[in-house]
């Protein structure tokens, strides 16, 4: 195994897409995701790897590019973030519904407006319907490890689907970390070199992207449903694999100290490493919290998820986006969703926090705790509250 | 390859819903689409192939004897022809039916 070295995030996993031998790369920089595309540019000014890096004009045009250079049977990478995101929002169901293997890593950041660089997951949730694997990254090194397996998992003929990893904008880009890189050798020979099931290829022709009719649309959706579907069973085989070979080992939702936890906080990405420590705190003083993350996204890992959590007295849902006007969280909604047919109604607690790069302290923890304690004991839960917010939610007394 | 049925299950749709046989659009009669059809007055006819050239379906035909013919297994009675058609010989005719 690799040394562990410090370094930036973005740079690692650069470092690693290179050392997943790619071919294509089409990005056009965003903060946070810049440095990411900045490092991989150089890689192949330098010759270290042997890929095509297409400067685009536009994010639109890089998923476009993306889709011709995996359509073309080339291994394809591309990044970005925020509104990079919501502008090639249109070519991301393409992706998906051409059955496409792009691997694309998301620096988490908020949407305008007003304008904000800084992270939290409305570019993730706008983008939910895409028909894309999402994975959530918590660290660095998991968001090195996780690109590998991307790879593996999109490229997998059982799934043949694009990949959106998510990582934290600047609280993992940015972050200096000791991370183990992997070389080119050790990749290879877990990743296998990417042997597409079929190609544009004037040999062998075929046409792409046809027009779906009225008489074909509703199937056609139908069969990506059920492609999106069936790339679970595949995705927990490559998350074994690689702890097989690697040993860092990765599930569909993962558990913090939840056992005999009574209260369960439900978090992605990197604000679930504060919460483990906040978690690490409550315990030495013998509260019974524990905390449940969604590692994959979608497709959303229902049983997994029910089992994690159907022996809370409450669950306290933080989500980093909602839906003006609506009925609160989209991760709350989703959870109140599949929870709806269990014999037993846990009580729901729904935060939205963290918004466009507020911090989620250890305080706002204990505010949650607080109300997912209420509502344990048997006290009505309110509608979602946006808090952190100075003037107290609309509404609320 | 086979042609595929034209009402498939999803099960039976090519990966990301690919035509895997070249030219199989052929197999779609778009001439039941028409609800006008051209017909050519061929004494004005100078045989010089315009209307086959700008016919965006590609299906008029120049014959051995230099006029045109327009297979209307095809045509869907756009009537590009009568308007690129400088000598005024194609008008387009009401289909009865």
């Amino acid at each position: 195994m690799a040394e562990r070295k410090g370094m930036e995030v973005s740079i690692g996993m650069a470092e690693t897409t290179s050392a997943c031998d790619v071919d294509v790369i089409a990005a056009y920089p965003i903060t946070p995701q810049t440095h990411v595309v900045e490092h991989l540019s150089e890689i192949v000014a330098d010759g270290e790897l042997d890929a095509e890096f297409i400067p685009v004009e536009s994010e639109h045009a890089a998923m476009s590019a993306c889709c011709g250079s995996a359509a073309a049977g080339a291994r394809t990478f591309t990044a970005t973030a925020s509104q990079g995101l919501a502008l090639m929002h249109e070519i991301l169901f393409i992706a998906s519904s051409l059955r496409l293997p792009i691997v694309m890593v998301v620096a988490n950041r908020a949407l305008s407006g007003p304008i904000n660089i800084w992270n939290d997951h409305s570019d993730v949730m706008t983008n939910r319907d895409a028909g894309w694997i999402q994975v959530f990254a918590e660290n660095g090194q998991e968001a090195c490890d996780l690109i590998i397996q991307s790879f593996k998992m999109a490229e997998d003929k059982r799934v043949l689907l694009p990949v959106m990893l998510h990582f934290d904008g600047f609280i993992l880009s940015h972050m200096v970390e000791p991370m183990e890189l992997m070389s080119r050798d050790e990749v290879k020979s877990w990743l296998p070199d990417y042997e597409p099931q079929q190609r544009l290829d004037i040999d062998n022709p075929i046409s792409m992207g046809p027009v779906g009719v009225p008489e074909v649309y509703t199937e056609a959706k139908m069969a990506g449903e059920a492609a999106l579907r069936e790339s679970y069973g595949p995705i927990c085989e490559t998350f074994e694999s690689f702890g097989d070979k690697f040993g860092r080992t990765y599930k569909p939702v993962e558990s913090y100290r939840s056992e005999d936890a009574e209260v369960l906080l439900i978090s992605m990405g990197g604000v679930s490493e504060t919460a483990m420590s906040w978690v690490d705190e409550q315990r030495e003083k013998g509260e019974k919290v524990g905390l449940v993350r969604f590692r994959l996204w979608r497709p959303l890992p229902i049983d997994d998820f029910i089992a994690a959590v159907k022996h809370a007295k409450s669950l306290v849902v933080i989500d980093r986006h909602f839906s003006p006007g609506g009925p609160g969280g989209p991760v709350a909604q989703e959870i109140k969703s599949v929870l709806y047919n269990e014999e037993r109604r846990i009580p729901l607690v729904e935060v939205v926090a963290g918004l466009g790069g507020r911090d989620i302290t250890f305080e706002d923890f204990s505010n949650m705790y607080q109300k997912g304690k209420a509502a344990a004991a048997g006290e009505p839960t309110p509608p979602f509250e946006l808090i952190q917010v100075r003037g107290g939610h609309y509404g609320k007394v | 390859m086979s042609r595929q049925s034209a009402n498939p299950e999803w099960r039976e749709l090519a990966l990301g819903m690919a035509i895997t046989e070249p030219g199989s659009s052929r197999y779609n009669r778009t001439g039941d689409w028409r609800s006008s059809r051209p017909v050519w007055v061929f004494e004005k006819c100078v045989r010089c192939g315009v209307c086959s050239v700008f016919c965006p379906e590609g299906c008029i035909e120049m014959q051995k004897d230099g006029l045109p013919l327009a297979d209307l297994e095809y045509c869907k009675g756009c009537g590009i022809c009568v308007a690129e058609c400088w000598t005024g010989c194609i008008e387009m005719e009401e289909e009865k039916d």
